[in-house]
């Protein structure tokens, strides 16, 4: 299979990728590690005009101390999250995560930037970064501003970055020695997951994000609800499914989806 | 438009077009055709190679992204003519049959051994995770690269 042709540029820094957009409009598209993009061109389901490679910008590969909170580069790669200390320390379910994705070759090409970008509703890290009420930093031809996950991810590889908007880093608050849980329901180690389950406790309050659940990653706003209110992990479950809107495909009908979500929602509530 | 990279160590250049697959340009342009293409859709592995000394699947990267990368397939692995230390213990442990996947179990194990160099049993199955074997069972694989784990891992 082999993608649609297309120009190739690489930009040597975030303004220069942000000029590049801004003069290439909405027939461009950024690449990263390339692992959501490149398998949907061979597919031809995808087929920008031009690739603006921003995969090796350095300026955007890293995980930071930023007080509260940890800051990462758009352009850190899987394996470096599954890898750091600081992330092990602070945010766990995060490193967790990023260590599921795909496979050892995936993650060592995949980074946290494109994956949140292309806002596939059936990969793992954006509802990571929804449960962990994430923040995204995006560069523009007008300056900086910051997204926070709940207002990021629109629809199927859809996200609320403007045609000329890099996303250059992610923020997560630090949840350090707070109990989490993470897991996904597939056939096979590598699959996408059919229903996934991101938790996180924080000062009392909880964060329950659900992969593959409708047209975006999707908070079980429901049972964070009744969680809130004292329900048991048998009782807020029970709403898990509640609002969302799961897609039947070959792997599972929307019913068994929304079973699922109900089942994972409970175990990950008993880990918390 | 041209690029140029090292692959087993030797510097190569290529005038490509973007959309040329690493994995075309390793086997077509440059013959190395150890490397297979299998499934073409970045799950059986068998298109590993290694990418600036880790893991890669060769049908997922374009070979404008190696530029100025070093490459490694498994023509690389062998030195002066002697099996690596892997492709050894492959051949011993029966860690084939058909050969098909070999060369990317080989180049997704050597990574494997280079970042996890004493690994358990559960390791290793994990860390293969993105190779499949339709004949092994994966039992020989397994018994391969934990031996050369034990005798001090792949070169």
């Amino acid at each position: 299979m082999i993608p649609a042709p297309f120009d190739y540029v690489r930009a040597g820094s975030v303004d220069e990728a942000v000029s590049l957009l801004g003069r290439h409009g909405e027939d461009a598209k950024l690449l990263a590690g390339g692992h959501s993009l490149l398998p949907l061109m061979k597919l031809r389901v995808a087929a920008p005009a031009v690739l603006i490679d921003v995969g090796r910008l350095a300026e955007l590969r890293y995980v930071r101390d930023a007080g509260d909170q940890v800051a990462i580069g758009a352009m850190t790669r899987h394996r470096d999250l599954e890898t750091s200390e600081l992330l092990g320390r602070e945010v766990p379910l995060l490193r967790h995560a990023a260590a599921q994705v795909g496979d050892p070759q995936v993650r060592h090409r995949g980074t946290l930037g494109g994956s949140l970008a292309h806002a596939d509703p059936a990969a793992d890290l954006p509802a990571v970064i929804l449960a962990l009420d994430g923040t995204m930093v995006a560069q523009g031809p007008g300056g900086r501003r910051t997204i926070p996950a709940s207002e990021f991810f629109r629809s199927i590889f859809e996200s609320a970055l403007a045609p000329d908007e890099v996303l250059t880093e992610v923020r997560v608050p630090k949840v350090p020695g707070q109990r989490w849980a993470f897991s996904k329901f597939n056939q096979r180690a590598q699959d996408w997951a059919i229903v996934g389950v991101a938790a996180q406790r924080r000062d009392g309050d909880v964060g329950v994000a659900l992969v593959h659940m409708g047209q975006t990653p999707l908070r079980a706003a429901e049972t964070e609800a009744a969680v809130r209110q004292g329900a048991g992990p048998a009782d807020a479950s029970a709403l898990a499914d509640r609002g969302t809107d799961p897609p039947g495909d070959l792997s599972a009908s929307p019913e068994y989806r929304r079973h699922l979500a109900r089942v994972l929602v409970r175990r990950a509530l008993e880990r918390l | 438009m041209r690029i140029s990279l090292t692959v087993n160590g030797v510097r190569e250049e290529a005038e490509v077009e973007p959309r040329l697959l690493l994995v075309h340009l390793l086997r077509d342009r440059l013959g190395l055709t150890g490397t297979s293409v299998g499934c073409d859709s970045t799950s059986c592995g068998a298109c590993t190679v290694l990418l600036d000394g880790e893991s890669v699947k060769s049908c997922t990267v374009l070979a404008v992204q190696a530029e100025a990368a070093e490459v490694v397939t498994i023509e690389g692995v062998a030195a002066d003519g002697e099996l690596s230390p892997l492709q050894a213990a492959f051949q011993k442990h029966h860690a084939l049959q058909c050969g098909y996947c070999t060369p990317g179990m080989i180049m997704a194990a050597t990574s494997l051994l280079k970042e996890r160099p004493d690994p358990t049993e559960e390791d290793v199955r994990r860390g293969l995770e993105g190779n499949l074997c339709r004949c092994t069972g994966y039992r020989g694989i397994v018994d391969a690269v934990l031996e050369v784990a034990s005798e001090g891992g792949a070169r």
